[in-house]
């Protein structure tokens, strides 16, 4: 091949695989919009100059402490639930499993108000399990910070699930049965192999479940109500001060916004490849 | 040493098989994709759960699982763990086992020597050539002393560079390392059972169809279904620089394969189909490997007419195989007891390393078989 003719070439070869219709930039570019611009709607309502006064307000430090101690106990409750879930979803072979595996789904795809209903019904002192709790050790749940953390882990939970779950069915198990043939009992191959080849995919999985439990607010509001101090998170707070205070609600809004990016930062693009997965 | 009857039921799949092997004996188990072997060895591993019984060493050890087995696996891919360096990889076995960290570090050293890759201690998996890494998963894999090596086509994801390299040093392991080791490799291909194998079972659809010393399942298969998968010369002996010496002093001309050492047990194989048939005396012209033989069968095989040559005084040349057509045969006259000159190309000749039992077992058995 001539030195003239290469280069031609290869551009030749980048503009077919890069070829998208035109037809498709119009909608794309509406979708775009769709995603950014009330972000940047947010930011031009913004009061720049009341923010830190905005932020550190009793109510606001309140709902930010409140929200990342229960999006943390949930994000843990999802790790040390969702993984072994996760894993007998993808090793194990018994009937049903498939079934199970779109149930595991079902907050995923429900109305968090649904799944704080539900919760409420069962948990709450009319509920079967909420009544034998009460009658045994006399707590209640519902409207308590642990409800918080209940109603977070259970919409939080399917991200960790689908993604560990994913990653397990990809690596499929040809190093554990190594393992095992080199004399590694079922528990040291789980904690020398297994998790360490999860790894990547559980950090992905637990960015998303912790960013899932920061900005909950349907099943919370149902389950666990909005008082301050004790289940008012973040996301309720800026529902409660949208009618109060704009301008606190809106600064509580970017704060969590930002949180979100970094999220984003965090996790891609390996969460969406474990998502895939 | 390893003995085990065992049955498989996997859907429309069956497995029933037994075998023995003893004490530092190796079994090859041929067969084509789907046969069964590698279910075999998943039974013998106990990654897959079979009826029967299988013992090690004496040990009943069907109902155990894999990691109370004693047994090692070398797969087709390495399978290093990634997270792991090279010298965790194997001190990982010695370790599960209960051996203190330092004393399992100690080990996998030794071992990463012992396979010549000592040097690559501290790489990850993913900075190893494919050999390399080979080598480093049969540290890993000795590392716990088993006492049965289980080879699933050890050789079979190795380049034509590195694949020579690692037969030579499996077959090392197992014919000089601890001899009361046994294997099992599963193959497809003959050349690894001739040099690493002294048994053959040959597997079709989960049945062994045959069974034997390797040179004789090889070179006079007893079925059809062998003999598509091996049907060749195999003239045992020693390699010399020029192609391999028998043990009767004829030399047979070859090209040494990269991993045959000169001096040591090998065995030239050739086809059936690359020899040429004269009548004595004929005069011909350039093949320097020309022996005189005496004509035992002439039988047709399917599209060709299969000659085979008498076994008494005629070197390299005894109870060997050649295709020809009907019309050939018919034409030189060849019947059983005729005189005849064969002679085969030197370069049609590859000379490999063989187990020591092959190239001593070579021409006195072949009279056995039919």
């Amino acid at each position: 091949m001539s030195g003239g003719e290469s280069p031609g070439k290869e551009k030749h070869a980048r503009a077919v695989g890069a070829r998208v219709p035109v037809a498709l930039w119009i909608p794309a570019t509406l979708a775009l919009a769709l995603v950014t611009l009330p972000v940047i709607g947010l930011l031009l309502r913004t009061d720049f100059a009341r923010l830190p006064a905005l932020l550190t307000s009793e109510a606001s430090l309140h709902a930010l402490r409140l929200s990342l101690l229960t999006a943390a106990i949930s994000t843990v409750l999802c790790v040390l639930l969702g993984v072994p879930l996760a894993i007998v979803l993808a090793r194990s072979r018994v009937r049903g499993v498939r079934v199970l595996r779109a149930v595991v789904l079902l907050p995923l795809v429900l109305p968090p108000v649904v799944g704080g209903l539900a919760l409420l019904y069962l948990l709450g002192r009319t509920g079967f399990l909420g009544y034998l709790i009460d009658v045994t050790t006399g707590v209640r749940v519902p409207f308590t910070t642990a409800a918080v953390v209940i109603a977070q882990t259970f919409v939080a939970m399917p991200f960790l699930v689908v993604s560990v779950e994913g990653a397990v069915r990809a690596a499929g198990d040809d190093f554990e049965s190594v393992a095992a043939t080199l004399g590694a009992r079922p528990w040291t191959v789980f904690t020398r192999v297994t998790c360490p080849l999860l790894l990547p995919a559980l950090a992905s999985g637990v960015v998303l479940s912790f960013a899932r439990a920061l900005g909950e607010f349907g099943a919370t509001i149902t389950f666990a109500g909005s008082l301050q101090g004790v289940t008012r998170t973040l996301p309720l707070e800026v529902y409660a001060q949208a009618e109060a205070d704009v301008d606190s609600a809106v600064a509580l809004s970017l704060l969590l916004i930002v949180i979100a990016i970094a999220v984003i930062v965090l996790a891609r693009p390996r969460a969406v490849e474990g998502v895939r997965g | 040493m390893l003995q085990a009857d065992i049955q498989v039921n996997r859907g429309e799949f069956e497995l029933a098989i037994d075998l023995d092997v003893p004490p530092g004996g190796v079994l090859a188990v041929l067969g084509p994709n789907g046969s069964g072997k590698s279910s075999l060895l998943d039974c013998l591993s106990g990654l897959l759960a079979a009826r029967g019984t299988i013992s090690i060493a004496g040990r009943a050890v069907h109902a155990l699982p894999p990691h109370q087995r004693g047994v090692g696996l070398l797969r087709q891919t390495p399978l290093l763990f990634p997270h792991m360096n090279v010298l965790q990889n194997v001190a990982f076995g010695p370790a599960s086992q209960g051996q203190s960290k330092e004393r399992a570090r100690e080990i996998a050293s030794g071992w990463l020597a012992d396979v010549g890759v000592a040097e690559l201690a501290e790489r990850k998996p993913a900075q190893l050539s494919g050999g390399q890494a080979q080598r480093v998963a049969l540290a890993r894999a000795l590392a716990t002393r088993p006492r049965l090596l289980l080879l699933d086509e050890p050789l079979a994801a190795l380049d034509v560079h590195a694949a020579p390299a690692m037969r030579a040093l499996l077959g090392r392991v197992l014919r000089q390392g601890d001899e009361r080791l046994a294997g099992v490799l599963v193959t497809h291909d003959p050349l690894d059972a001739i040099a690493l194998a002294d048994q053959v079972v040959v597997l079709a659809n989960g049945r062994v169809v045959e069974r034997g010393p390797t040179r004789e399942v090889l070179a006079a298969p007893r079925t059809q279904f062998t003999a598509r998968i091996a049907d060749l010369n195999l003239v045992a002996g020693h390699a010399v620089a020029d192609g391999l010496r028998t043990a009767d002093g004829s030399l047979l001309q070859g090209i040494l394969a990269p991993d045959a050492v000169r001096g040591e047990a090998a065995v030239a194989v050739f086809a059936p189909s690359v020899i040429a048939v004269y009548p004595v005396g004929a005069g011909h012209g350039s093949p320097r490997n020309t022996a005189v033989a005496t004509l035992a069968s002439v039988e047709s095989h399917g599209p060709v007419t299969r000659l085979r040559t008498g076994t008494p005084g005629a070197g390299w040349a005894a109870g060997i195989a050649a295709d020809l057509t009907p019309a050939a045969v018919a034409e030189l006259g060849l019947e059983p007891g005729s005189e005849i000159e064969v002679s085969v190309k030197a370069t049609a000749v590859e000379v490999h390393p063989a187990t020591p039992v092959i190239a001593r077992g070579a021409q006195a058995t072949r009279s056995d078989r039919p």
